[in-house]
């Protein structure tokens, strides 16, 4: 039963993740995207991690993606063209190309070479899910500093927004 | 697998909650126009049944029979997909709302099953995933349609959920941080008794301002007067859904009835002590106080929509910013003291 979800959700999540990538229309990215985050938070699940599960989805599905909506609604991002002449030349030539591909294969190879270091490693022995509250104890006493640095990183990153967004007045 | 009781129980609660929403929606229709007429001194739907009582059911029939119109230089995938998704992140919110205590369907079980569909523990964080996955239902439905109105509507709705939503999440972190649990049952476990032998323990009296905002946010999340921008007839014809006609405008309103019946029901387990009420009813029956609560919440709803008028925009955005998310991060801050000192 539970190998049948995995399948089912892997699925949806891979095949989802290239058809981001294959798409025209922005609008039907965000969207496909939306549908490859629930996938995974299905994974979490299967994971007895329904924290992280559903923290998966308000964040990333919920929020985040909200804003690329947003985004892709208020500038009214037309579909996509094929590019021609200039942009043609600098993203579709040769000589980038080459360096995309050189780039896929490294990256490919990376996934290999963590895969198999993975492989065979057993998972801790009686793993039980951490609870909430285990899982806020740990973020604010042992990773304190770095939640702090994360918070101060993104109130910059909002004022910053704020300050671009003001410049026009 | 083996067919146990307790399976085809979890079966027929799984029917019993999806027959009972849409019966729900139905009601609300016509409560909801009854109660208007009530307000604005007419009679409203009379004439289809005994004091038009069949009136929900005769619009149903009028929905089914309606063209299905689409414009032509709509989205086809996502203008159909809009409505689809906004109804089942309604139906989907309610799976983790429990309604009753535990019972044995007096004696037909051996042991005692949750009257809820899914009893997990992090049952109030899955309600407000849902609720923010069901802002895709209108955003898109507003852009699918590819027209200025629906547009303008999809784009309100969704910076007024966004915006509200953080009042919304942080009325319910005060009373988690007080039940010291995510899992609704046990919030609800949590608000049984009295105090002085008369007072039920509700949450609602150590956190009336929590229960304020939640208020106020929920009618914004659902966007109901006097926050109903996203559909503002006077400004946007009909908002996101102008063009929608037929069963796929039909999905929209029975999202929104549920939406609406899901808030109230969140409320009331959270801060008006779920099933348990002023005084015990016998075991088995515990679900019709729910019930009762649920009903004066929504009927509050109707009557706030036909009695305040809409505020302005800019209004909406500057409440919600300036006001009520002050007031919420305040109220958590407290709570966090009173129970940090009190261990409450």
């Amino acid at each position: 039963m539970e190998s049948v979800f995995f399948w089912v959700f892997a699925t949806v999540a891979v095949a989802a993740s290239l058809l981001v990538i294959g798409q025209r229309n922005p609008m039907h990215s965000v969207m496909l995207l939306i549908v490859s985050f629930c996938a995974l938070s299905g994974l979490y699940v299967l994971l007895e991690a329904p924290f992280i599960a559903v923290i998966q989805i308000i964040i990333y599905a919920g929020a985040i993606m909200v804003l690329f909506l947003f985004v892709v609604m208020l500038l009214n991002v037309p579909t996509e063209e094929a590019p021609t002449g200039y942009h043609a030349r600098l993203l579709g030539g040769a000589g980038p190309r080459r360096f995309g591909a050189v780039l896929s294969v490294v990256l490919v190879l990376e996934l290999a070479w963590a895969l198999s270091t993975m492989r065979g490693t057993p998972l801790p022995g009686d793993a039980v899910a951490p609870t909430v509250r285990e899982i806020g104890i740990r973020l604010f006493r042992e990773h304190g500093f770095a939640f702090e640095a994360t918070s101060v990183l993104i109130l910059v990153a909002m004022v910053g927004a704020i300050i671009l967004a003001r410049r026009e007045k | 697998m083996t067919v146990s009781p307790t399976l085809i129980a979890h079966l027929g609660l799984i029917l019993v909650v999806f027959v009972a929403l849409q019966i729900s929606a139905a009601v609300l229709v016509y409560m909801e126009r009854k109660v208007a007429a009530l307000i604005q001194q007419r009679y409203g739907p009379y004439l289809v049944g005994p004091r038009g009582l069949l009136q929900p059911l005769a619009d149903i029939i009028k929905l089914i029979f309606k063209e299905e119109l689409r414009p032509r230089s709509a989205d086809t995938l996502l203008f159909y997909a809009a409505p689809v998704l906004a109804a089942t992140a309604a139906f989907a919110a309610f799976a983790v709302v429990p309604f009753g205590a535990e019972t044995t369907l007096f004696g037909l079980l051996d042991e005692p099953i949750a009257l809820a569909v899914a009893d997990v523990n992090v049952g109030l964080l899955v309600i407000f995933a849902i609720t923010s996955m069901g802002v895709y239902g209108i955003v898109l439905a507003g852009w699918a349609s590819n027209s200025k109105y629906s547009l303008l509507g999809g784009l309100r709705s969704s910076a007024q959920m966004i915006s509200y939503e953080l009042s919304y999440g942080l009325s319910f972190a005060a009373v988690i941080m007080m039940a010291g649990s995510l899992s609704l049952r046990e919030i609800v476990d949590g608000q049984e008794g009295y105090w002085f032998g008369v007072i039920p323990r509700w949450y609602l009296f150590l956190q009336p301002v929590g229960f304020l905002v939640y208020l106020i946010a929920g009618v914004a999340e659902t966007n109901r007067a006097p926050f109903d921008f996203p559909e503002a007839e006077q400004e946007l014809v009909a908002g996101y859904h102008t063009e929608y006609s037929s069963m796929s405008f039909a999905l929209f309103f029975l999202a929104e009835y549920i939406n609406m019946v899901t808030v109230s029901a969140v409320a009331v387990d959270l801060f008006l002590g779920g099933w348990h009420g002023p005084f015990p009813l016998p075991a088995g029956f515990e679900w019709i106080w729910f019930l009762a609560k649920v009903f004066v919440l929504l009927f509050f709803y109707i009557w706030m929509r036909w009695t305040l008028p809409r505020y302005r925009y800019d209004q909406l955005m500057a409440f919600g910013w300036k006001v009520l998310l002050p007031v919420a991060v305040l109220n958590l801050l407290v709570t966090a003291y009173l129970v940090l000192l009190g261990g409450w």
